[in-house]
Formats: structure tokens, C-alpha cells, sequence
């Protein structure tokens, strides 16, 4: 039997999230007002001002930022002068990070997805243990998953389970 | 488990991620208040059944969430091409195989 790797698994607080939509010809618009220079193809990111920007499809983007920053992003594209739609789903959300050796491993337990093709620095929305999710991939060994609320109880059993075989050498 | 490209993430993924979504390139009808009861019973229910290449819909639901079209031979179960939704059925060398 190998070396046993046990990664960590830890909650996160509470972030302000966006589902944003908008066709190709708004995304410069909609970006000068976050801020941000909207990323165009799928799993790239884009981060300033304490606003991180995932692109997860040809017209979507997750928005993510401080809880305090909420207001302040409303005004912002209040004032976009371009169609699109911006949908908070920050109560729908929960995160969650797993970091340290072994990270892979307990990440390949659920997701159909080869994990470690999503280089650092990139993320997808792709399923785990059954449920959609969002990766983001911090660092070599550290993902960060956001999971609806409702199943991540569900999610996270079947993680502790997978904690557990992997400590027991599995 | 099939693994399919997806056009508008680039990437070839796994089938988990994606949903089929019946036979691609049919045409609603122009104007439905004009359309016979038979010409509604062919758009609806109607189907080519194909054995062999099949133009079909498919969505990368937990993934970029669009909608493409896919080539798949329904005898050999492999995905011969996928394009955007929207643009032609690619022509494929022995598209026309029994
Ligand atoms: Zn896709």
C-alpha cells in the first residue's frame, strides 16, 4: 500500500454571487462596469477589485465577490446601458474548499471529469457525486467546489466517506 | 461511457455531463394555423429511426448548458462529429452506410 494522502476539506463563508448573461456584443460593456475584462471562452477567469468572473458558457458568467460589495455591484450594472440579466444566487450557493495532498483523488471519487486537466487558475461547472457544481482550481492540490445548498449535506457525507477510505489506504 | 465534444467549451468530456435530446434539424412549422393534423402528427411524433449515422440534439447541461448537434452512429454507439446548433449536418465519409 502507498503513502495515505488525506486532503482537507473546509466550509467557506458566505459570498455574494451572480449568474450573468449577456450576448456577445454587451460583454465589453457589462465587464467596464464590473471592472473586470469578461473572459470569452469557457473555464477561463478573470479577477480585480476583490470581483472574480468564471466564464462557464458562451454567453455566462458566475460573478463572485465580498457580501459588503453586493450594493455596489447592483448600482454598477444598474447603469449598463446593454440587455442583459443579472441573477443573485448567492443564497442558493454554498462553498467549500479541499486543499492538500490527495485532493485529486477525493475530487475523481465523484466527478466524471478528469480534475486535472482543469489547469490552475482555470474552473468549470461540471457534476459531482451526482449533483452540479462549480470547480475552481486554486492551486496544484486546492479545488474550490460551490454546490447548491439544498444537496451539499448529501455531497459532503459522500465525501467523509471518501475522506475515510482514503485514510484507511483504499 | 461515451465521451463527447462539446463545440462550445472545446473540450471532449464525459457523457455525464451532457443530455440527448432526440433527432436534430427538425423543422417546426412555419405556419402552425395552416399545418395539417397529419403534417403536426409527422413534426411531432415522426422520426427517421436511423440505423447507422444519426443527426442528433444534445445539451452540455453541467456544463456550459448549450445546446449542440451530434453525428453518432446508433450501430457502433461512437460520436462521429458535433457542431454548433444552428449550422448544417457536416458531411461525413460513409454518412449514407445501411
Ligand atoms: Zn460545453
Amino acid at each position: 500500500m502507498g503513502a495515505t494522502h488525506v486532503p482537507m476539506v473546509e466550509d467557506l463563508p458566505p459570498r455574494h454571487r451572480l449568474s450573468l448573461r449577456v450576448r456577445e456584443g454587451g460583454r465589453g460593456a457589462v465587464g467596464a462596469a464590473l471592472g473586470l475584462d469578461l473572459p470569452e471562452r469557457v473555464g477561463e477567469r478573470a479577477r480585480g477589485g476583490g470581483r472574480e468572473a468564471l466564464c462557464l458558457g458562451p454567453d455566462e458568467w458566475l460573478i463572485e465577490a465580498e457580501e459588503a460589495d453586493a450594493a455596489a455591484l447592483a448600482r454598477a450594472l444598474g447603469g449598463v446601458d446593454v440587455s442583459h440579466a443579472a441573477v443573485d444566487i448567492s443564497d442558493r450557493e454554498v462553498g467549500f474548499r479541499v486543499s492538500g495532498p490527495g485532493t485529486l483523488a477525493l475530487l475523481a471519487m465523484g466527478c466524471p471529469r478528469d480534475v486535472a486537466r482543469i489547469a490552475p487558475g482555470r474552473g468549470a461547472r461540471t457534476i459531482f457525486h451526482g449533483a452540479s457544481v462549480v470547480i475552481r482550481r486554486e492551486a496544484e492540490e486546492e479545488v474550490r467546489i460551490d454546490i447548491w445548498r439544498s444537496v451539499a449535506p448529501h455531497v459532503r457525507a459522500l465525501m467523509e466517506t471518501g475522506l475515510k477510505e482514503l485514510r484507511a489506504g483504499l | 461511457m461515451l465521451l463527447i465534444h462539446c463545440p462550445y467549451c472545446d473540450e471532449t468530456l464525459p457523457e455525464m455531463e451532457f443530455a440527448y435530446a432526440g433527432e436534430a434539424h427538425v423543422a417546426r412549422p412555419v405556419d402552425p394555423s395552416r399545418t395539417t393534423d397529419e403534417e403536426w402528427r409527422d413534426h411531432l411524433f415522426v422520426r427517421s429511426n436511423t440505423r447507422g449515422p444519426h443527426a442528433e440534439r444534445w445539451r452540455h447541461v453541467h456544463g456550459c448548458a448549450r445546446f449542440f448537434n451530434a453525428v453518432r452512429d446508433t450501430v457502433t454507439d461512437r460520436v462521429l462529429a458535433t457542431y454548433p446548433a444552428g449550422s448544417p449536418r457536416p458531411d461525413l465519409p460513409g454518412k449514407d452506410t445501411p
